[in-house]
């Protein structure tokens, strides 16, 4: 057994183990893990107030867990800040949009590559040698790849406040792309989008594997995308696993189908929330 | 009975003069807020504490001038930096008010600390600027505050510049933006609230310098830092721009009800235009509307 777990951790790109995190009495995770292949769309899903969300934050660095680990390619990150992960290659977008409001798409853009820049104020100053070069490749690099991908060239030089919800998204992913990450979580990247809009924001989901050998992690209610995308997909509720698997294991496990549906039975749920509760171990 | 306009314009020279500082100051102010969302009553103590370690080593320890300056300038990035570690962060996620509220303690100690030292008496700073006489066109202009714009402007012009090129002045405006973006996307946030303070230390520094230089250093001078509030107020809290235009906006106002309704009607001006600021635009000229109110 223990021979088959560090065969998977070394093919996973990102393991994550017994992940648990609390607010006061409210358990957001209680010992989650699954692991993450490289270059798979992996998606997790669950009733709202799962712990989806908070996943997220805790595998970008936003909430410190109680205990558990988290692993990007075998290397513990799990007390790194934040903008140290961005550094070792894990982006991700916002359920509400968070983009740079007052500045326009490129420099939003541009600041995904904030993280691998390395000039000091003397270079700046001057703006030659060093930081020109690198404002160069940066420039180069991003207007040829990640907005002609992206298909937002004619807002290049938009305010990023005065584009509709669905482009304000797309710019999202393009500034989580500009820090060529190894792996993107996407929090609901097609939450309140039209049938068109979901199924342009799915294409790119696909080519970011396909095109930049990226891997996805996302959150997302769209079943039918969810389905459509995912080689692996996690169900999470009262934050724990109870589920995973292919898009066809998930849809016929009654587990899953109780948690969307429920079993109408109030003692389970009393149970279950019990059980809810993880110790860490001393 | 003609209107005199050679006075006009040397008075609104004057006035320009005393904006510019004004200007230098408030941008002080506003990188802190942009950063922080602290609105900082200190800065004018954190101005007056620069001119007072100018003095002590000009004066004191009779160093160069330039040495002097520069220890200033450290001396206020220091400052700047110990106040944002040992009074700011450790408030972090506290009420706007509580925050505030520290700022104007920090004010008070950094009077007494000055009283402490160099007692309460008024001092004059060693001259350094050149004094023959400016004329601009046929008015004249007093040379330290000739020279005084010309610091302001030169700095002002170098921070912009510094602001829109440097990649510490992007991660300011990103903080500034979407804390949690920012820190997603690799930016060290709270390093970006250190530099923030540093950044504005040096600058009231600066401006401490010249200001003593024009008009003495006491411990009272940190009454200055109350017209640089009514000047990013009138700009709007989190606009540099609307600091810079406040400023001199504010300089001249000074200077003509100065000259035209006499000095005690200097402060009453002043006033009364914040108040009719935050009855007619509340946010400021430039600034964010969404702003919370303190």
């Amino acid at each position: 057994m223990s021979i088959v777990e560090s065969v998977s951790s070394e093919r996973s790109l990102l393991q994550i183990e017994d992940l648990t995190l609390a607010f006061g009495g409210v358990q957001a995770l209680a010992g989650v893990g699954f692991s993450v292949a490289p270059g798979s769309i992996t998606s997790v899903i669950g009733p709202n107030g799962a712990g989806k969300t908070s996943l997220f934050n805790t595998i970008s660095g936003f909430y410190r867990p109680a205990c558990g680990s988290i692993r990007l390619e075998g290397r513990d990150i799990t007390r790194l800040p934040a903008p140290k992960r961005a550094a070792l290659g894990v982006a991700r977008s916002f359920q509400n949009i968070a983009l740079f409001r007052g500045m326009t798409v490129l420099d939003n853009i541009k600041l995904g590559r904030h993280c691998h820049l390395r000039t000091n104020v003397f270079d700046a100053l001057l703006y030659f040698g060093r930081a020109r070069r690198e404002e160069m490749q940066l420039r180069a690099e991003i207007e040829e790849r990640v907005i002609d991908f992206l298909e937002i060239d004619h807002i290049r030089h938009a305010p990023v406040a005065s584009l509709p919800y669905g482009l304000q998204k797309r710019v999202e992913m393009a500034r989580a792309l500009a820090m060529q990450p190894k792996i993107v979580l996407l929090d609901e990247p097609v939450a309140g989008m039209n049938r068109e809009e979901t199924e342009d924001m799915a294409r790119f989901i696909l080519d970011l594997r396909a095109e930049w050998g990226v891997t996805v992690l996302m959150v997302e209610h769209d079943m039918g995308m969810v389905m459509d995308l995912s080689d692996r997909v996690v169900v999470l509720n009262f934050g724990q696993v109870i589920a995973q698997g292919t898009p066809a294991q998930v849809q016929n496990d009654p587990e899953v189908i109780r948690a969307y549906l429920g079993s109408g039975r109030v003692d389970e749920l009393r149970r279950r929330l019990a059980g809810a509760r993880a110790e860490c171990p001393a | 009975m003609s209107f005199d306009w050679l006075f006009l314009l040397e008075i609104s020279l004057a006035g320009l003069g005393t904006g510019a500082l004004y200007a230098l100051t408030g941008l002080a102010f506003v990188v802190i807020y942009k950063a922080t969302r602290v609105v900082n009553l200190a800065i004018g103590e954190m101005l007056m504490i620069g001119a007072y370690v100018f003095f002590a080593f000009a004066a004191g320890f009779a160093l160069p001038v330039w040495v002097a300056i520069v220890a200033a300038i450290a001396g206020g990035g220091l400052l700047g930096a110990f106040v944002e570690r040992t009074m700011i962060r450790p408030m972090l996620g506290e009420s706007p008010i509580s925050v505030f509220m520290v700022t104007v303690g920090l004010g008070s100690i950094l009077v007494g600390l000055v009283e402490l030292i160099w007692t309460a008496d008024p001092r004059r700073l060693p001259e350094f600027l050149p004094n023959e006489p400016i004329f601009v066109g046929d008015a004249y202009v007093s040379p330290k505050v000739f020279y005084g714009f010309w610091v302001a402007a030169l700095l002002i012009v170098a921070l912009l510049i510094v602001f829109r090129f440097w990649r510490g002045g992007v991660a300011l405006r990103a903080t500034a933006s979407d804390q949690a973006a920012a820190w997603s996307m690799g930016i060290d946030v709270p390093r970006v609230f250190s530099l923030s303070w540093i950044v504005a230390g040096m600058i009231a520094a600066v401006a401490g310098i010249v200001v003593g230089a024009i008009g003495g250093i006491s411990s009272t001078m940190g009454i200055f830092g109350l017209t640089v509030l009514v000047v990013v107020i009138f700009g709007g809290l989190d606009s540099i721009a609307g600091a810079l235009v406040g400023g001199l906006f504010i300089g001249l106002v000074e200077a003509w009800a100065g000259a035209y309704l006499g000095g005690e009607f200097k402060v009453l001006a002043v006033f009364t235009l914040l108040v009719l600021i935050l009855m007619v635009r509340p946010y400021g000229l430039f600034g964010t509307h969404e702003i919370e109110r303190l």
